[in-house]
């Protein structure tokens, strides 16, 4: 099977260990360490860890077309709003007429608006089935919409890379309207529960943590069986001779349409499962600036690695909760540094250092055990 | 309901199972033929009322100065151009003008470029993998698994194209020389009937030269691959050519064995006058 060969892989079961390792040490510190202990992890953390998570997620889906198919997409952000808003937009119909006008139906903002009933496009979002499909769906057909015309006209490079920022850009100024019936402006909030659980208890924070947690490992060994199968090799082989793929009698475009569409439906996904944690979801999750945000998280931990774009996410992500609390003003310039320290000393991110000592030990390793054969490390998958 | 019928018969394979041949009609002789093929860029006439027929298992030569049309004739034969009017035919049954560059890849045409391209990242191995024929589509691709039969097909790929020690080097490694036999290796495993070949020997040492024309020479044949080979290199094509056509200015100069082409006077005037000049200064 396909989906079972990055099992195979002693990267991914090394990722896979650590990540369940730090979510399991995660747990065990919220719940049985007493608070007030110096290795307690209060909730407060759970959360904030829960959100690198998603964000963790997000980096691992623009690392698949970035890395993988050479697509920069500098509108990854939509895709992971329009997951987010999904979300949101069920958790606003859970509210019930527990919000402050009282309406048994219509969110607040409608009210506040003197709408009478629900627009079509919010009906069946009280049903989780249907807006959890939404979740992916709705990331998946802009991404097939959109990807079908760019590729197909072989719009690639830095064309792209703008359209896709023009993309993101036109969805904020759409959902900053009242009209569109998205709550504008303020977008989604007071959300209360989420599938019967109450969203400020603290055994449903650490849930929706674990949750991401389970999300990232899915959508992280999904993403390397993507990799490791044949059509992880046409996706390279679009990414650094488009042309001579086409020769060799592959449709390069539905390639890179069906990586793509795959791609955004796991940032809807992560965009699913940030909205609950951090209890709301604007236009500005659309905001050029946090798209070109995500790739430098994956150009930090290092392209075409996958965990690389985990380790950058959570990293910076980190320093900037660190950063914005110590000196606010200072971050945009921590973030410019690293990104050049990094650019100049470690092209191939911070993964790359790792697997250059590694291959270097196992090099080494080789050398001593069965004399000089250095073939590179890589076997064939078959 | 014929199709239910179908699935009930066991005498047979079904449909879809069967690997697509090549249904290539040669029948009559030619495996590629041009008629009166003209195109134009921005005025400018590349390619001029051309005439061409490649005979089955022929190893062909094509040679000319800059700018006579030769790549654009390739183009055009792999369905990158269109041309404003003429014919062309692959074999006597599949009129190439109304094929995609994918479908024409698929019906058995390989085209090796001027500059080596393989895929840089991959190993040899992987670069000859992508290459076999096989279902291209999306999700055949994707659970595709390497079989037994794909496996001996690339190491006897590998072995014609001497590089099976490095089938696990990735091929960014490779020499230049290297880089075209692999590169000619990825045509062959899509089992082409037809090889377009340009200026394979620019930039090779003379050792690789004398491989690439002991390989160029033995995948020629009856019931193998037609070979068309565009090159500058005189020597190199007076050493592999049978036949050579001289192509100037977009049409057909001349046509004939290499000593009756060298000898033409009109060709010495455009081409070889030219080099023979440059060689004596």
């Amino acid at each position: 099977m396909w989906l079972t060969r990055p099992f195979n892989e002693r990267s991914t079961r090394l990722f896979l260990g650590i990540l369940l390792a730090a979510l399991a040490l995660v747990t065990v510190l919220n719940l049985a360490v007493p608070a007030g202990h110096p290795l307690h992890v209060s909730t407060y953390t759970v959360t904030l860890l829960g959100k690198y998570l998603s964000y963790a997620l997000l980096a691992v889906a623009v690392d698949l077309v970035w890395g993988y198919l050479g697509i920069l997409s500098l509108g990854h952000g939509a895709f992971f709003a329009l997951g987010g808003y999904a979300m949101g937009m069920y958790l606003m119909r859970q509210i019930g007429d527990r919000g402050t006008y009282g309406d048994p139906v219509l969110p607040d903002f409608m009210v506040f608006l003197d709408w009478d009933s629900l627009p079509w496009y919010w009906l069946g979002f009280d049903m989780p089935g249907i807006a959890f499909l939404m979740v992916l769906l709705a990331p998946g057909l802009l991404a097939l919409v959109f990807g079908f015309l760019a590729f197909r006209s072989r719009v690639t490079g830095v064309y792209l890379s703008i359209i896709t920022q023009a993309m993101t850009f036109a969805l904020m100024l759409a959902f900053f309207r009242n009209e569109m019936g998205f709550g504008g402006n303020n977008g989604l909030t007071d959300f209360r529960e989420l599938l019967g659980f109450d969203l400020r208890s603290d055994a449903t924070r650490l849930g929706l943590f674990l949750a991401t947690g389970i999300a990232l490992a899915l959508g992280y060994v999904l993403c390397r069986a993507i990799v490791a199968s044949k059509l992880g090799r046409v996706s390279v082989a679009c990414r650094d001779a488009e042309a001579r793929t086409r020769f060799l009698g592959y449709r390069v475009e539905r390639f890179q349409l069906f990586v793509f569409v795959v791609s955004a439906m796991l940032a809807g996904l992560a965009g699913a499962l940030y909205v609950p944690q951090v209890g709301i979801i604007n236009p500005s999750e659309f905001s050029p600036i946090f798209s070109i945000e995500v790739v430098l998280w994956v150009a930090l931990g290092g392209r075409a690695t996958l965990y690389g774009a985990v380790i950058g996410a959570l990293l910076v992500n980190y320093a900037k909760t660190v950063f914005t609390g110590v000196m606010p003003d200072a971050w945009l310039f921590a973030l410019g540094g690293m990104f050049v320290l990094v650019t100049v000393f470690l092209p191939k991110g911070i993964a790359g250092l790792l697997t250059y000592r590694f291959q270097n030990q196992r090099l080494t390793h080789r050398r001593e055990g069965e004399g000089a054969t250095t073939t590179t490390g890589r076997g064939v998958s078959a | 309901m014929s199709f239910i019928k179908s699935l009930a018969d066991r005498e047979r394979v079904f449909d879809f199972l069967v690997p697509a041949q090549s249904p290539v009609d040669v029948r009559h002789g030619p495996i590629l033929y041009l008629e009166d093929v003209s195109v134009s860029f921005d005025g400018f006439k590349a390619i001029d009322d051309l005439n061409l027929t490649i005979d089955d298992g022929e190893l062909r030569c094509i040679i000319g100065p800059n700018g006579a049309g030769k790549t654009t004739m390739m183009d055009i034969i792999t369905g990158k151009t269109r041309p404003d009017s003429g014919s062309v035919w692959f074999g006597s049954r599949h009129d190439l003008l109304t094929l995609n560059e994918p479908e024409i890849a698929s019906l058995g045409i390989g085209r090796k470029f001027q500059k080596p391209t393989v895929f840089e990242a991959l190993t040899v191995f992987e670069n000859l993998e992508l290459a076999m024929a096989a279902d291209k589509r999306i999700l055949p691709t994707l659970t595709a698994r390497l079989t037994g039969e794909g496996r001996d097909r690339i190491e006897e790929v590998l072995d014609t194209i001497g590089l099976v020690e490095l089938r696990h080097a990735s091929a960014g490694i490779l020499s230049h020389g290297q880089k075209q036999w692999l590169e000619i290796g990825m045509l062959l495993m899509q089992r082409p009937r037809l090889l377009l070949v340009d200026e394979p020997v620019a930039g090779m040492t003379e050792q690789e030269m004398e491989r690439t024309a002991e390989l160029l020479t033995g995948l020629a044949g009856k019931g193998k691959q037609s070979v068309v080979v565009v090159e500058h290199d005189m020597g190199f094509v007076r050493s592999i050519a049978r036949t050579v056509t001289v192509l100037h200015q977009g049409s057909v100069l001349a046509e004939g064995s290499m000593d009756r082409v060298s000898s033409d006077p009109k060709v010495i005037e455009v081409y070889l006058g030219a080099e023979a000049e440059e060689e004596v200064a």
